[in-house]
């Protein structure tokens, strides 16, 4: 009966362990290799619409018919229209940029927030946070009609006589990228206030002790321990934008589509299931081998520094 | 610390005559000229003047909130005097921002970088003075060695522990040599005994390096043993500046003998002053002192006696003068010494403390016993405040 309590205890802890694991193979996993499956197969006029179909009760035979099927064709067109891979460009050029603008402006604010008077904060965390009381696809409407030519910001412009003619905003990638940086702001801004926030103050005087002015106190103390908000910050900005659809599909023009679109388009519109997954595959070993690669130096460096 | 008496010895001996502060002719290296420092209402610091010379280990001690840590800040460029200036070494610091000032801090939470390991944190000051990088690589190396942290060069603050993030903080401010070591509570954050251990390390490090520290503290006993003067404050004043002795045996307000250590204070009238002598009528009948002090007769005033100089007797003193008697109420025993408790005829308690000279077992005075305690007049300083 004594040892039986910490075995219990410990398959109690496991337990607690699994959930997320089962969750991430349940909703993650499985789903993952459903798609890759998928984008080995064929298009075809059926329900569902791809073949080979994997049926159970045909057995062994039928389980080495269905793998002999699979192809890895779709691969081969992808990589050989250049609508794909521009579209993979384009999506990660508008994710560079959108990112970088955002790390800008989101660090600029995070920071003015961290050294704003400790009662004012919490007001100021409620309004960075505001926007998302509303539906997202209701602000991107909005800014359509901020945008557009007889919009506010025209109207703005040219009361300020700062422009002649109304320049055309609506369909341009300036129009996405504002978009963007609009929507993604909170994702920059709260995992930077929060590593700011947390920042011990004296540290600053310490540094202004030793005779560094405030400038470089900023790039050799401030920046340094705000990093790991920095990270977490252009993660969860930069992964959703190179995907993102709906803000190119509203505000963006129609030359240039990002993956998202070009995605859309083949599932929706071509019904190429295959292909269309295929698309998201790649889009998905894109964006995770390189945060992964980062992960391993990064574990790698703190290690060595340990 | 086995090497600790022989170097206050040596220490004891080379400060028996530094004495600056009593030569008309020299000159501060910090001077606080008339300084006040308000936060809205609050006056944390009020109307201190105050001189330090160079190579003194000067202590700022007082309670929590006495505005000793805001006078170290207005030293260190962190805070700007309301009222009056600061002076380092005969210049105004008034519009030198911190960075530019050549005191350096220790801080009390350290203040380590976290990011950088022990060697960036020590080398940041001189990398920021744009010294060559192989006279900053040999500086750190001699300062590691001083605070005897070799060895540990690569690690980052969360991998030291208390005592040895405490030296890295204490490197980094000594590495560049400041004119004046500023200590904000360098020692609160260890346990006892490293606190101690520490103590003589940092007289030795001041010692030896010829420098100028000062030290705020609300510990006593490290204001008394580190420090050549020391200056109580209570709140944002100066109650007394002196050398730890004349702190303890001359005080001269209430506070300050209440705050070094232990003293009987007796309320009282001033009787007559004749002779150098001042006798003292108080409910414990009439007292007698060596010194007058600024009292003037029939001025109300206090005796302030130190329990250790208070001889306590079960039988009456030979000599009648400032002997009282009354009934132990409790005793507690030390080792060293015991404390003795005793309320007076007057209800007045007091406190005598004696030397367990001998190995006995069973002290001769008890709880309930009727004692005598009786003190030379030369042992009792007469207060005013």
């Amino acid at each position: 009966m004594k040892q039986a309590a910490p075995s219990r205890r410990i398959r109690a802890r496991s337990l607690v362990v699994l959930i997320p694991y089962l969750w991430l193979v349940a909703f993650f996993l499985i789903p993952f290799l459903i798609v890759l499956k998928i984008s080995l197969s064929q298009p075809a006029v059926a329900q569902p619409p791809y073949t080979p179909t994997f049926d159970l009760i045909t057995g062994w035979a039928g389980f080495r018919e269905f793998v002999a099927n699979l192809s890895p064709d779709n691969y081969l067109s992808l990589a050989a229209d250049w609508l794909y891979l521009s579209s993979y460009l384009k999506s990660l050029q508008v994710a560079a940029v959108s990112t970088f603008l955002l790390l800008l402006i989101g660090y600029a604010l995070a920071y003015g927030m961290a050294r704003a008077p400790r009662r004012v904060q919490p007001i100021l965390l409620m309004l960075v946070m505001l926007p998302f009381w509303t539906s997202f696809l209701i602000r991107v409407y909005a800014w359509i009609n901020i945008l557009q030519r007889d919009g506010l910001l025209n109207q703005v412009l040219l009361a300020l006589h700062l422009v002649d003619e109304p320049p055309a905003w609506l369909a341009t990638d300036t129009a996405i990228h504002i978009g963007i940086v609009y929507s993604y702001l909170p994702f920059m801004v709260l995992p930077i206030y929060a590593a700011l926030e947390k920042m011990d103050e004296t540290l600053l005087e310490a540094a202004a002790d030793l005779g560094c002015p405030p400038w470089k106190t900023f790039w050799l103390v401030t920046v340094p321990l705000s990093r790991p908000g920095v990270l977490a910050g252009v993660l969860l900005c930069f992964i959703p934008i190179v995907g993102e659809f709906v803000i190119p599909d509203l505000l963006g023009g129609s030359e240039t589509l990002m993956i998202g679109q070009t995605l859309w388009m083949e599932f929706f519109t071509n019904r190429d299931w295959p292909l269309a997954s295929a698309v998201a595959v790649v889009l998905l070993l894109l964006l995770v081998v390189p945060i992964v690669t980062y992960q391993h130096i990064e574990r790698r460096r703190l290690e060595a520094g340990s | 610390m086995n090497t600790g008496q022989g170097r206050s010895k040596v220490l004891a001996g080379a400060k028996r005559d530094f004495a600056p502060w009593s030569d008309p002719a020299a000159r501060p290296l910090v001077r606080f000229d008339d300084v006040s420092k308000r936060f809205g209402a609050f006056t944390a610091v009020d109307h201190v003047a105050l001189d330090i010379y160079e190579g003194e280990f000067f202590a700022l001690l007082g309670p929590s909130g006495c505005g000793k840590t805001t006078l170290l800040r207005m030293l260190a460029g962190f805070e700007t005097p309301s009222e009056g200036r600061v002076l380092l070494a005969g210049e105004d610091l008034s519009d030198v921002p911190p960075y530019r000032r050549p005191v350096n801090m220790m801080f009390q939470s350290y203040a380590l970088f976290p990011h950088l390991t022990v060697t960036g944190n020590v080398a940041f000051g001189l990398k920021q003075d744009g010294v060559p990088r192989a006279e900053i690589d040999t500086r750190v190396a001699e300062m590691l060695s001083l605070v005897r942290l070799e060895g540990l060069e690569q690690r980052r603050p969360h991998q030291l522990s208390g005592g040895q993030r405490q030296r890295v903080a204490l490197a980094r401010a000594l590495v560049k040599r400041p004119k004046v070591l500023l200590l904000d509570e360098p020692l609160a954050a260890l346990d006892r005994q490293l606190r101690e251990s520490t103590r003589f390390e940092l007289m030795h490090l001041q010692a030896s390096l010829g420098l100028t520290f000062i030290i705020v503290t609300h510990d006593r006993e490290e204001a008394m043993t580190l420090s050549s003067r020391v200056a109580v404050m209570d709140h944002g004043r100066i109650a007394q500046v002196a050398t730890p002795s004349e702190i303890y045996e001359q005080p001269r307000s209430r506070f300050v003998a209440q705050f070094i250590g232990d003293v009987n204070l007796i309320e009282g009238a001033v009787a007559v002053i004749e002779r150098g002598r001042v006798a003292i009528d108080s409910a414990a009948g009439r007292l007698t002192a060596a010194e007058p002090g600024n009292a003037e007769a029939g001025q109300q005033v206090w005796l302030a006696v130190r329990p250790e100089k208070i001889r306590i007797s079960s039988g009456r003193p030979d000599d009648g003068v400032n002997s009282v008697s009354g009934q132990v109420v409790d005793v507690g025993y030390l080792g060293d010494v015991s404390t003795y408790h005793v309320r007076l005829g007057s209800g007045l308690m007091m406190q005598a403390t004696a030397a367990n000279l001998t190995r006995m077992i069973e002290r001769p005075i008890g709880p309930d016993d009727t004692v005598w305690l009786s003190w030379p007049p030369d042992a009792a300083v007469v207060l005013t405040r």
